[in-house]
């Protein structure tokens, strides 16, 4: 039961043997890197996110430049809608920082346990800021599939690839689907900005991997219209805690009754 | 008057930065800091998987119940319909993203395309 929860691919990885010329160089290991980007349904999942990124940022009024900006500076698809969705709808800045900061903290653990995967002796901290950079849950995954395979010395260089294959796609996406919002038929335009409630809430609870996670899921969709009639502000920030302490408080629940 | 038109271009991208890429950066920079010494199980991280996980939740409703642009057009039924739909053939299709995403979108323009 629990395995299914966890990893989304376990088809073999097609990558030169670790004693192979190939990872002779920093060069050949990025390229390995890039074109791994092909081994993933999750470049697929990816694509079709942030083409809804795209025609939502277009449906919102902000320009194709300022959406592709946000995919090469934010890089974390979340935050990205969490953005232009309180921008779209009025928010302060303040008030679109803190749902986006609240969003992002989840990162800090993926950085913190990604980056040891790449480590040697050797590397430097700011060898490693890219990487850092680069990290967001598709890499975070994709890492634990594919570094033991990757020579430890050529890591870094393997996931720059990696992460600016994924990251190309990405804006490849936005601008195609901010050109598609702009000049489709209602219905398919529409279609398109359904993309991103579905690609993140199946993606979302396919990572969820604790009951805690699956309640967190469940109440926050269920109490945001609820929070909504307040019309705070804040709306989303308070639904999110208020969902998100409940769940914390059913995995507390039973951890004590365990 | 549209948030960008209003404020420019610079200055939008002024607010993309200061709302949207400094308050994400900071936890990637931070984890690259101070990572070694956190638990990734610890409680406090628990907490706070859940809380954004539910902030997460809430963005993916409002969108469905205040929806943007185009997708406005389409009647609250089947946009409900749509991700409750998409919910069912992801549960039976053994937890498959595409499966659920597929069915949402058919649901949706099979709906719009009937009531003409």
């Amino acid at each position: 039961m629990r395995a299914r929860f966890r990893n989304p691919a376990k088809a073999p990885v097609a990558l030169p043997p670790l004693d192979s010329p190939q990872w002779n160089s920093r060069w050949l290991a990025f390229g390995w890197g890039l074109r791994s980007i092909t081994q993933t349904i999750l470049t697929i999942v990816l694509f079709v996110t942030y083409l809804g990124i795209g025609a939502l940022a277009h449906d919102t009024h902000f320009s194709l430049a300022w959406a592709l900006a946000s995919t090469l500076f934010v890089w974390a698809g979340p935050a990205q809608i969490i953005l232009i969705t309180t921008l779209g709808s009025g928010a302060t800045i303040i008030q679109s920082a803190i749902a986006v900061t609240v969003s992002a903290i989840r990162l800090f653990p993926m950085v913190v346990s990604v980056l040891p995967l790449m480590r040697t002796q050797a590397t430097r901290r700011r060898e490693l800021i890219f990487a850092a950079h680069l990290t967001a849950v598709t890499l975070w995954v994709e890492c634990h599939r594919f570094l033991p395979l990757v020579p430890r010395e050529r890591r870094i260089a393997f996931v720059h690839g990696l992460g600016c294959g994924l990251v190309s796609v990405c804006l490849v996406a936005n601008t195609v689907g901010y050109f598609l919002a702009a000049n489709l038929t209602q219905t398919l335009g529409a279609a398109i900005l359904l993309l991103t409630p579905l690609s993140f809430l199946f993606s979302t609870a396919r990572n969820s991997r604790e009951v805690a996670d699956v309640v967190a899921l469940v109440l926050g969709i269920l109490l945001y219209p609820l929070a909504a009639k307040m019309n705070s502000g804040v709306d989303i920030l308070v639904s999110g805690v208020v969902a998100g302490t409940i769940a914390y408080g059913v995995h507390w629940w039973r951890q004590v009754r365990a | 008057m549209s948030f960008a038109q209003a404020i420019g271009d610079w200055h939008a991208l002024a607010v993309l930065f200061v709302a949207g890429v400094v308050p994400n950066q900071i936890w990637r920079m931070l984890g690259l800091w101070f990572g070694g010494g956190i638990d990734e199980g610890s409680e406090l991280l628990v907490w706070v998987r859940a809380v954004a996980t539910a902030i997460l939740a809430g963005v993916i409703a409002q969108i469905v119940v205040e929806p943007p642009g185009a997708l406005a057009s389409v009647p609250d039924v089947l946009r409900y319909g749509a991700v409750a739909a998409g919910l069912v053939a992801f549960l039976l299709a053994r937890r498959s993203i595409f499966a659920g995403v597929v069915t949402g979108e058919v649901f949706m323009l099979a709906g719009k395309w009937w009531l003409g």
